[in-house]
């Protein structure tokens, strides 16, 4: 409850509750809950039938959570075995957004620094909790979304009925799940569906592991160092010919930046590249391998694509061709505020919201224990003011409420229950043990 | 409703705090995100100020449904030509702080830049006022 960067999450009847306005999607909360109480939403991998053309779309990190020994023919041949018909990379539309990049990067009448929309959920952060630095993102789709518009093009224009291709994205972290579920300033996605990397990766490891003899395996294409590299950290910056620009990865070290940016502290940069995860997308929630080994393998890839010189062979068509296509559909629509630190929209409500809020919290111990179900005593004062939490409901003002007398035994712990259930409170093949302690 | 902040000369480290407690107050009361941009960049440059200059000040804040306004007051060497120390480019910062990126001799004018109402009296050789008022914007 207390990772959460946006307090999102609240406790009550037992269940760890997320508050979908407040959420970005980071994924710490399933990173470190100890009984996996949240679930990643994803497509089930049937739903691949529905579609007679079944795209892959796989980011380059995945190959980067298996062992030396595996060979990329390996992992292409065990995915199309798995069921679908074609893969392609994630990266490959990454040669076109760089070169826009440093287009956006020349121009001088727009804010900056810009900021990079790859992550979904910086994106989301900065919706709402630095409003005012929206007009910092720059306004353009993702690889992903970039790599399914082309190969999409491609397969129409070879007589394919749109609704015959389906591509479906597997995904390294639970941000891009919810940006192709309810994308951010668009009506739809660019892909049909999602598949979880880690829930991939088991089946492809499987299939691999347990051949003896491998069918003919396919070719394999090939990114460029720049496309290989893209979602690790310094990935997008690395790139910018022009200015000053930074790359920051980890949420809190983000909201400690944009703080000091918002304020007018940080001048001077051109651009940021910003990713909520630990060494980007290689610490993605649903990447099974350790971030920093699989940083190192798409290092060692993109080293041994430039060493060897060897020749990019694209999977899509000629990029220059499609190019103005993919002009045209390059940008997302208006991001809008999505403000959660206001207390009500009238500034004079707010105020006085605020001072009811100011005298709650001095009442409160300070400890931040979060047995009350929120996560900071701060946090409770403004859920009594904004959604009608109690004062009772923090065990230290129950102790105070007992000594005097004006609330018994019973119902403390009727409000404990209403908070945890009767899991935490019943511990009756404990009784015995807990009362010998006495 | 009112809030104090004490600051103390000399200390970068925090230099930038009291700014970022406003900025989240008045995130809280909805005011308009360009008038909490405008106020927040005008209250660091004169927090940093008091930080660069003064032995020590005191930040009072004081914020109605319809205006912000900020009374800075420090103790310190004061200004002895206020019309100067406004020029772009004037700077009495020691070399010391222009190292840490601070004393650009942008401070004084870019806070007028940023506020409705600029108000500066300083005594020198005991320190110098600063009041600044932002109004809020209607919704």
């Amino acid at each position: 409850m207390n990772v959460c960067p946006t307090e999102a999450i609240r406790v009550s009847e037992g269940k760890a509750r997320l508050s979908n306005n407040r959420c970005v999607d980071c994924g710490d909360c399933y990173r470190v809950c100890p009984v996996g109480a949240i679930i990643v939403e994803q497509d089930d991998f049937e739903s691949i039938y529905k579609y007679p053309v079944r795209i892959a779309l796989l980011p380059s990190v995945f190959a980067g959570q298996f062992t030396e020994s595996v060979g990329p023919d390996e992992i292409l041949g065990a995915i199309l075995e798995l069921g679908f018909s074609h893969v392609f990379e994630v990266e490959e539309g990454v040669e076109f957004l760089s070169g826009i990049f440093n287009e956006y990067i020349e121009r001088t009448e727009i804010a900056k620094p810009l900021i990079s929309p790859f992550c979904p959920a910086i994106v989301r952060l900065i919706q709402v909790k630095f409003p005012t630095l929206i007009n910092h993102l720059l306004p353009l789709k993702a690889p992903v979304d970039i790599t399914a518009m082309s190969v999409r093009k491609r397969f129409v224009e070879q007589g394919i009925p749109a609704n015959e291709i389906g591509i479906f994205y597997v995904t390294p972290c639970a941000a891009k799940i919810v940006a192709v579920k309810s994308p951010v300033g668009e009506e739809t996605s660019a892909v049909d569906g999602v598949i979880n990397l880690n829930y991939l990766y088991n089946k492809t490891y499987k299939l691999i592991r347990g051949k003896r003899t491998h069918p003919p395996l396919p070719e394999v294409t090939t990114l460029t160092e720049k496309a290989i590299c893209w979602s690790l950290t310094r990935g997008e910056s690395g790139h910018i010919k022009q200015g000053r620009n930074l790359a920051i990865d980890e949420i809190s070290n983000v909201i400690e930046f944009l703080e000091k940016l918002e304020n007018g502290e940080i001048q001077g940069i051109d651009f940021l590249e910003l990713r909520a995860c630990d060494e980007s997308c290689a610490g993605g929630i649903l990447c099974p391998g350790n971030r920093f080994l699989t940083a190192e393998k798409l290092h060692d890839r993109a080293r041994k694509v430039s060493q060897n010189n060897t020749e990019i062979k694209s999977a899509l068509q000629d990029p220059n061709e499609i190019a103005s296509f993919l002009r045209e559909n390059m940008h997302t629509g208006k991001i809008m505020p999505r403000s959660i630190m206001k207390l009500d929209d009238s500034v004079a409500e707010a105020m006085i919201k605020m001072k009811r809020i100011y005298d709650l919290n001095r009442m409160l111990p300070q400890v931040d224990c979060g047995i009350c179900g929120s996560p900071s005593c701060k946090a409770l004062a403004e859920d009594i003011v904004q959604f009608g939490a109690t004062l009772q409901q923090c065990i230290f003002v129950q102790k105070i409420l007992e000594q005097n007398d004006k609330l018994d035994v019973r119902e403390s712990v009727e409000i404990m229950r209403k908070i945890w259930s009767n899991t935490k409170l019943d511990k009756n093949s404990l009784k015995d043990e807990i009362n010998e302690i006495q | 409703m009112h809030f104090t902040y004490h600051i103390e000369g000399g200390n970068f480290a925090k230099a930038g705090d009291t700014s970022s407690q406003v900025k989240k107050t008045l995130k809280q009361l909805n005011v308009d995100g360009a008038v909490i941009k405008r106020t927040v960049v005008a209250l660091y440059e004169a927090e940093v100020n008091i930080v660069a200059h003064a032995y020590e000040g005191i930040i009072d804040v004081e914020i109605d449904s319809e205006k912000i306004f900020i009374r800075l007051s420090d103790e310190g060497p004061g200004i002895p030509d206020i019309k100067k120390a406004m020029e772009v480019g004037y700077s009495t910062a020691s070399a010391e702080v222009r190292e840490m990126g601070f004393g650009a001799g942008m401070g004084l004018s870019n806070i007028q830049n940023n506020t409705d109402i600029f108000k500066i009296t300083s005594v020198v050789g005991q320190g110098t006022i600063l009041e600044i008022t932002n109004q809020f914007l209607v919704h």
